[in-house]
């Protein structure tokens, strides 16, 4: 960049060069917005995946309503210089100063290779990495505690499973994941105990015919309740829903793929969020490097509880949250054996939501049926 | 005969074979160009019956991928990956062989420099990073090559063999780098161990783009050596139009074959050399990003010319880098750039039947009625 001195009359003079300069055409090449918040929103899939991408886009529909604040969006953005390249464009053309590239894996290299390179602009990162030794000051990470709606969709289907199997169509074992599959379980568990959970990991994040198949597997071997961490949960509701299991919901509310078989969800609440991160630069404030949050918080909400879910199940449903609400909650409490048969919990040791030892997970509680690796 | 009379005599045959030869070469331009206007044509008709404006989207197009020096930075990050991956598409080609796993090559190329740089962090950048280089090129040399191997001598199709065995290279990779090689720090992304600051690759001063660039231009130029100037080349060109002939002359096909598929991976094998040394810093799934199966467009489009790769690799990465601002102003899904790639890409493959078709083309017709 710093060769080009003259960007901006090179630029000019280039477009016209090209012969396409109508005068029309140059009002609509200006930057998008002179003045007020200019933010930007990176997804790595498409914003309408009724996932992980759609939760996203969500929180950009309502930060686009706020006063003063332009909203400017980038779909299918691969995890390489591409996305380097869609922020400095973002920043370039439109002037944004507030960036949420939300996919986990725009954070390292990416982000921290512009972030340097940009002091004036902010960037919000979705994940929880950041830390102030390594990483540099304009940029931020939050992420939410939805293991918790993950233990209250266990709840709801511990109470409607008949075959006292469920099943789980996950991406890959890392922490987050891990952490979605132990609750389930842990929330069909407390009600009742010896139910059990399949997981099959598919491998990818967003591959719909392992999905299905994934599904399709687990129904054929008893499972009727069916959740599931990918990006895109779509085709595991559908197909999950099509077969006649029951469905939990994940990242976003799948209500509308299963509206008879959809018993709740757990959702990420981004658009609370955003608006609130939005509203901060908007007033001249500085927004938090680290910040999390769970249910209390408004990081994280369930998807409404869908018509065939039982007043036994509603009930434990409403006490359970009413519980999470109060913060402190644990849902890894001894004793705890995993899978493999080593303890993950002594008695009377309770890990909390807040707990840091939970995000380098590396088991499956006992219950679980599958393996980390 | 005076003097002027020989003269013009000499002169006049020798202008009309300049222009002759001109006509020729012409042919080779005006094809291609015509075929990418006819698909600017198209999709520019496509987007106007979606009630767009065709004038916006090219003006878009011009300022996200070359209106100005941010642009260009942009375009030429995009088209660094492309010049290699393409070379893995038309190395083997001019033997006549349609190779598309190229994506494989590349995954497998990051993967080795990726452990290569676990063994060998303690060396310097000089002597560490050409040997994760030549690790990169050794293991998608010889995967690439497998499938020559396979086609010589097991008569196995070679654009199903690499197109399959990508998907292994593909398992490989994940498999590794969520096992074996996976650094214990990695939790939510696994990777292998970052490399550290010595075994980094930087950016080429003042342009803003990592070497990879200058390797991959310089590699199409070599590569254009190779196949137009060298008796390999001369040999691989007779097989690739006819392999009973080449091996009526003696040729070693079978080692040509190897070799020019060897190559071709060595390329692609580069290009996740470059992904894990310049971008990435570590292995790790961001690796398959479909650069493979891009680079079949460009050495298509290029009509696998090694020289012609350059600047349709710069087009190619100019368009997908205006992708975003296309997104962003005209409110058009990311698609939108793939459609106009696809209505070129179709309109050029049409275009190669148009050859010797164009009288004005063909100076040995113009003589006659």
């Amino acid at each position: 960049m710093t060769m080009f001195k003259g960007a901006g009359r090179l630029s000019r003079r280039g477009f016209l060069g090209a012969g396409a300069g109508a005068a029309a055409l140059a009002a609509g090449l200006r930057p998008a917005h002179a003045a007020g918040l200019t933010v930007g929103f990176i997804y790595v899939g498409p914003k309408d995946d009724f996932g992980y991408n759609q939760a996203h886009a969500e929180g950009a529909a309502a930060v686009k309503a706020m006063a003063g604040v332009t909203v400017i969006e980038e779909e299918n953005v691969a995890e390489t210089v591409d996305v380097q390249k869609s922020m400095e464009s973002m920043i370039q053309f439109d002037g944004a100063s507030l960036l949420f590239p939300t996919s986990f894996g725009y954070f390292d290299p990416h982000i921290l290779a512009l972030a340097p390179k940009h002091p004036d602009v902010r960037f919000q990162h979705a994940g929880g990495l950041w830390s102030a030794e390594k990483h540099p000051a304009n940029v931020g990470s939050y992420f939410g505690y939805i293991g918790m709606g993950q233990y209250l969709n266990g709840v709801v289907a511990g109470h409607m499973s008949k075959t006292k199997k469920l099943g789980f169509v996950a991406a890959k074992p890392i922490p987050q994941v891990l952490m979605n599959i132990n609750s389930f379980l842990l929330g069909a568990r407390s009600v009742d105990p010896s139910i059990t959970c399949q997981v099959i990991f598919t491998g990818e994040w967003s591959l719909a015919v392992k999905e299905a198949e994934a599904t399709n597997a687990l129904i054929d071997q008893g499972a009727d309740v069916i959740t599931a961490h990918v990006d895109g949960p779509k085709v595991t509701m559908e197909t999950a829903a099509g077969r006649g299991a029951w469905v939990c919901g994940y990242h976003a509310d799948q209500t509308a793929l299963a509206p008879e078989k959809y018993l709740t969800g757990a959702e990420w609440n981004w658009p609370v969020v955003y608006t609130r991160m939005a509203q901060t630069m908007l007033d001249g404030g500085t927004i938090d490097n680290f910040v999390r949050g769970g249910l209390a918080d408004d990081f994280i909400k369930m998807s409404p509880l869908g018509p065939a879910v039982t007043d036994a199940a509603r009930a434990q449903f409403e006490a359970t949250k009413a519980e999470i609400m109060k913060g402190g909650f644990a849902a890894i409490k001894g004793p705890l054996m995993s899978n493999t048969g080593a303890v993950v919990a002594a008695a009377g040791e309770a890990f909390e939501e807040t707990d840091v030892r939970l995000e380098s997970m590396d088991y499956l509680v006992e219950g679980v049926i599958g393996a980390t690796s | 005969m005076t003097d002027a009379a020989a003269s013009r005599a000499l002169a006049a045959p020798s202008a009309e074979g300049a222009l002759a030869a001109l006509a020729r070469r012409a042919e080779a331009v005006a094809i291609p160009l015509g075929a990418l206007l006819a698909g600017v044509a198209a999709f520019s008709l496509f987007l106007a019956l979606l009630g767009h404006s065709p004038a916006e989207f090219f003006a878009l197009v011009w300022r996200g991928g070359f209106g100005t020096a941010f642009s260009w930075e942009n375009t030429l990050s995009r088209a660094a990956p492309l010049l290699l991956a393409a070379l893995c598409v038309a190395l083997p080609a001019r033997l006549g062989l349609v190779v598309i796993g190229g994506e494989g090559a590349i995954v497998l190329g990051g993967l080795a420099a990726g452990a290569t740089a676990m063994v060998v962090g303690w060396a310097p950048g000089a002597l560490g990073l050409p040997l994760m280089a030549l690790a990169a090129m050794a293991v998608g040399g010889a995967w690439i090559g497998a499938v020559g191997w396979l086609r010589h001598h097991r008569g196995v199709n070679e654009t199903i063999a690499s197109l399959l065995m990508a998907y292994i290279a593909i398992a490989l990779l994940n498999h590794l780098v969520e096992g074996p090689l996976r650094d214990p720090a990695s939790l939510n992304k696994p990777s292998t161990p970052p490399l550290p600051d010595w075994l980094r690759i930087g950016e080429i001063p003042g342009v803003g783009v990592h070497w990879g660039l200058a390797f991959g231009a310089l590699a199409c130029v070599l590569a254009w050596v190779l196949i137009e100037r060298t008796r390999w080349g001369f040999a691989a060109r007779i097989a690739g139009g006819n392999v009973r002939a080449a091996q009526l002359q003696g040729l070693p096909v079978g080692a040509l074959i190897l070799g020019f598929t060897a190559l071709a991976g060595a390329m692609a094998g580069l290009v996740g050399f470059f992904e894990v040394a310049a971008v990435h810093g570590a292995a790790n799934g961001s690796l398959i990003s479909g650069y493979g199966y891009a680079g079949i467009l460009i050495a298509f489009l290029a009509r696998h010319n090694p020289l012609a790769i350059i600047p349709v690799a710069v087009l190619v990465g100019g368009l997908e880098a205006s992708g975003g601002l296309v997104q962003r102003r005209m409110d058009l899904p990311d698609a939108t750039v793939l459609v106009l790639e696809g209505m070129v890409f179709v309109a050029i493959l049409l275009g190669e039947t148009l050859y010797g078709r164009f009288r004005m083309f063909r100076p040995e017709l113009w003589g006659r009625a």
